[in-house]
């Protein structure tokens, strides 16, 4: 059976190892997508629609192509065909400069039949709204129900009950390397691109399909990446967009979108409207739950979100609808569906706690059927001091007010097979690790060079690691479900130790020992029934004379382990009088199996629950009602987190087994509902929407008193 | 131009033809009609006219001529520059990401200061000395700030990375042992979207200590 040994045999595994790109990314010599300047490079840039609703009566491009300097301007949407969203794309050129470029798009002359639009999805549900789709009724998709149990039962069983509506606005990625493509045909038949993408094979096959090509003969490089977080999978229109500019001109062509095209065309996270009633027992049980949700994933995309949540209930209903406005698609984001469930079912679970009058860290116990949380609620209970926590929430009359939350979260991460690798040993003693997958910011070159190391006895910065390139035709999957270090890392590993023994094959007779009697040390090979026989790596390797050991690998289930567990504390001070929310500290636990790189787990749990902090208090995407559009397009209005709000992370690497499990996405999950949990012990008033901002404190405030 | 002239004039004929069609449906209960672009076009134009300068600007130390228009932005040419040598620039190391002096993703000396570069005119860095990010280190040795970047697995996806860098290392040469929350303060100015921040904050507390 495979396995990653034992964590006392490990010299690199589960250690904190600095990233091997690290100097390119701090020196500035890292070449993302966007950085690539190809000699002769034309700039790319598409006219998008400023209306939400709208028939294309017109386009006119001869002003544009007759400015100087502009090598093509395309339509990309016909004549008497529809705009359904703002940002939709209508036209695009390429130029000599992106300044150029930006003068050619404003000489595009568009006559358009608006039609009434409909951008909120309470708007879209009203009786007589536009009817935006014709395939759904009055906007609405046919209602997905779940049912499990016999929830009139469980509520006749119910000692208490809540009723509440839980809401989640739609939160951008903000990806700070907006999506786009350098596209170079290198003849008719020859594609070279550089994608900003999540997914360099998808992205290949996508246009070896579109433009009718060979995959063999189309190339996608990604080499840096400046953050997908789950919405740079496909190439997108803007993609084949630069690839059919550059065909027509004969020259690369470098087409990113903007921040604002950003915001509104390359992907959400849905919002989400819950109505819930629960009820649970006198003892602490949770025992029915009924849901009615709905949101939307914009004009044609679905709104999935968990509920019922991570706790056990024996009896529910869940019923979700789809909301289809006039804005543009959804897509994954960052455990997609998790963190807007999480924050309504642990709200709910609190209110339901202090409806029994029970501690609400020992309601989840009661209802948690995961050993792991179990275990991680007494660690973040411990770390956080729950004990100092407000026993009466909104107690006291200080100004600032301080209160405890906590939230809970669970992923896969489990990984797959499809990932093809080349482990490869020079006779110089160099060694190569080969793989399809891409580097997105997670670290996984260094985990695979880290593997490699352990491998052979070496150190990281010994191995050549290329990932991020579909030419050498070793495919892996997209980067995402939190999928890729157990996807990859197993493929590497027996890669490796396939090498390993083809190496050990060639050098027993020279120490004249068996096989299975050779092993590795640091930089050395030795033989382990007589140490006294020991050679350098490089002498081993030099064995090899002109040839080279180069061998694939196969993905091991036993190397990997599907679900991540996660609780998540939060403390935060409230001003009362201003509304001010600042978040004081959040302790999360997090589950991860066997955490090959220490360091770059962390820095994995910091991101995450930073993302869950931006949607908690500040994400939203403001749609104008009257005019069809996104008001804060941009990173001015658009609220991430800075510097300022970041609090103090205390991220707990929770490895319960030496198993690969991805834990890109799960810790983000908790944080909202730990968050809102926080909020309402401070102030003794609960927040139902996010993100919880000084105005919805302050009017909470009001109202209560 | 008499060539752009006579373009321009056919353009405004066009243009009042559109323009006809919705002021006359305007009426209508839905509105009609809608141009993108039009008028600001034609102001856009008149702007062309306007003549390219070739300034000189001293990038890390090195020289640089470069032809520019009026509106062309520092970044601009460090990034996408080609010199009257026929050289490009190739400063990627800044980046554009808000394009709004909002994220600090291109962020530059100018004289030992921080300055969004998206927000500074090329013409008005004339005389100036500009370090970006690859001009931070001495030869292989790294800024302290670049080290404990590294260290602290300070950077995921790394596209901010460059402007934090020069963030901090400007931040330092201000406050040389800043308080941690006169390192919040201090890089107020820069957005990381992965949320690197805890990792940056313990970064710029070990290089204050080695500056």
């Amino acid at each position: 059976m495979a396995s990653w040994g034992e964590a006392s045999e490990s010299r690199l595994i589960g250690k904190r190892v600095t990233r091997l790109s690290g100097k390119d990314k701090v020196t500035g010599k890292a070449k993302y997508t966007f950085d690539i300047n190809e000699p002769g490079m034309l700039y790319g840039r598409i006219l998008r629609s400023e209306t939400a609703h709208a028939t294309v009566i017109g386009i006119d491009l001869s002003e544009a192509e007759a400015l100087p300097g502009v090598k093509a301007v395309i339509p990309l949407i016909e004549v008497g065909n529809k705009l359904r969203y703002q940002g939709q794309e209508i036209a695009a050129v390429a130029a000599e400069t992106d300044d150029i470029a930006k003068d050619a798009i404003r000489r595009i002359h568009v006559d358009l039949e608006e039609l009434p639009h409909v951008v909120t999805e309470d708007d879209a549900m009203v009786e007589g709204a536009p009817q935006i789709r014709e395939d759904w009724a009055g906007n609405q998709s046919e209602p997905n129900v779940r049912e499990d149990g016999d929830i009139n039962a469980g509520f006749d069983e119910a000692a208490v009950e809540v009723e509440a509506t839980y809401h989640t606005p739609v939160q951008t990625h903000v990806c700070l390397e907006t999506h786009g493509h350098v596209a170079k045909w290198e003849d008719e038949q020859n594609l070279t691109v550089w994608a900003s993408t999540q997914g360099v094979f998808g992205v290949r096959n996508d246009f070896a399909q579109h433009f009718e090509l060979p995959a063999n003969q189309v190339r996608v490089i990604t080499e840096h990446m400046g953050g997908g977080f789950g919405s740079k999978f496909g190439p997108g229109i803007e993609g084949r967009t630069a690839v059919e500019l550059a065909r027509i001109t004969g020259k690369a062509v470098k087409l990113m979108l903007t921040r604002k095209a950003e915001h509104l065309v390359a992907g959400n996270r849905p919002s989400m409207t819950q109505q819930v009633r629960a009820g649970a027992t006198s003892d602490g049980r949770l025992i029915a739950y009924d849901m009615k949700g709905y949101g939307t994933g914009g004009i044609s995309s679905g709104a999935g979100f968990t509920g019922p949540y991570v706790y056990h209930v024996p009896n529910s209903r869940a019923e979700r609808v789809n909301v289809a406005v006039n804005a543009g698609n959804q897509r994954a984001m960052r455990a997609p569906g998790h963190p807007q469930g999480a924050f309504a079912m642990d709200s709910l679970m609190d209110e339901l706690a202090e409806k029994l009058g029970m501690d609400p860290v020992e309601f989840r116990r009661i209802n948690d059927p995961n050993e792991v949380r179990q275990a991680q609620y007494t660690l973040g209970a411990q770390e956080i001091g729950w004990h100092r926590r407000n026993t009466v929430p909104g107690a006291g009359t200080s100004v600032k007010k301080r209160g405890m939350g906590v939230g809970s979260g669970q992923w896969g991460g489990g990984g797959g097979r499809g990932t093809e690798a080349r482990v490869t040993i020079n006779a110089d003693g160099t060694v190569e690790a080969v793989t399809g997958t891409q580097d997105i910011g997670t670290g996984i070159r260094t985990v695979i060079a880290m593997i490699v190391a352990e491998e052979f006895g070496l150190e990281t910065t010994d191995v050549r690691v290329k990932v991020g390139d579909s030419q050498p035709g070793l495919p892996s999957g997209g980067s995402g479900g939190s999928q890729t270090t157990p996807s990859v890392a197993p493929v590497i590993k027996t890669a490796a130790a396939a090498a390993k023994q083809k190496l050990f094959e060639r050098i027993a007779p020279l120490l004249d020992a068996p096989v299975g009697d050779l092993r590795v040390g640091t930089g050395t090979i030795y033989v382990v029934s007589d140490r006294t026989k020991t050679i350098t790596w490089k002498q081993a390797t030099g064995q090899l004379g002109m040839e080279s050991i180069s061998e694939g690998g196969t993905w091991e289930e036993d190397l990997r382990q599907n679900g991540a567990a996660g609780t998540q504390f939060a403390e935060v001070e409230i001003d009362t009088q201003t509304g001010a929310i600042r978040v004081i500290k959040i302790v999360a636990v997090q589950d991860c199996g066997l955490a090959i790189n220490r360091l770059t787990t962390e820095s994995q749990v910091n991101g995450g629950v930073i993302m869950g902090l931006g949607q908690a208090i500040l994400e939203e995407r403001f749609m104008d009602p009257v005019t069809g559009r996104m008001l804060n397009a941009n990173l001015e209005d658009y609220k991430v987190p800075g510097t300022l709000e970041i609090p103090e992370i205390k991220s707990i690497v929770f490895d319960t087994h030496r198993k690969v499990t991805g834990v890109g996405e799960p810790p983000c999950i908790p944080t909202p509902g730990a968050i809102a949990n926080a909020v309402y012990n401070a102030i003794g008033v609960r927040i139902r929407s996010l993100p919880i901002t000084p105005d919805k404190i302050l009017d909470a405030l009001a109202e209560k008193a | 131009m008499p060539e752009k002239d006579k373009k321009q004039g056919t353009n405004i004929s066009r243009r009042n033809f559109l323009k006809g069609v919705g002021t006359g449906t305007v009426a209508a209960t839905v509105a009609p009609s809608v141009l993108i672009g039009s008028e600001k076009a034609a102001e856009a134009q008149a702007g062309d006219a306007i003549a390219n300068a070739t300034i000189e600007l001293n990038i890390n130390g090195k020289s640089y001529q470069v032809e520019v228009e009026a509106r062309t932005t520092l970044l601009t040419v460090l990034r996408d520059g080609i010199d009257t040598g026929g050289n490009n620039i190739d400063l990627t190391g800044a980046k554009l990401i808000c394009d709004r002096g909002e994220c600090g993703g291109c962020t530059v000396m100018v004289d030992g200061k921080s300055v969004y570069a998206c927000m500074m005119l090329a013409i008005d860095a004339q005389g100036k000395q500009i370090t970006t990010v690859e001009g931070l280190a001495d030869g292989d040795d790294l800024h302290p700030v670049q080290e404990a970047f590294i260290q602290h697995d300070a950077l995921m996806c790394g596209f901010c990375t460059p402007g934090f860098i020069v963030s901090s290392a400007a931040l330092l040469n201000e406050n040389a042992n800043p308080t941690m929350e006169e390192i919040k303060v201090g890089l107020s100015g820069n957005t990381c979207r992965c949320g690197t921040y805890p990792f940056i904050f313990d970064a710029v507390k070990t290089a204050s200590r080695k500056v």
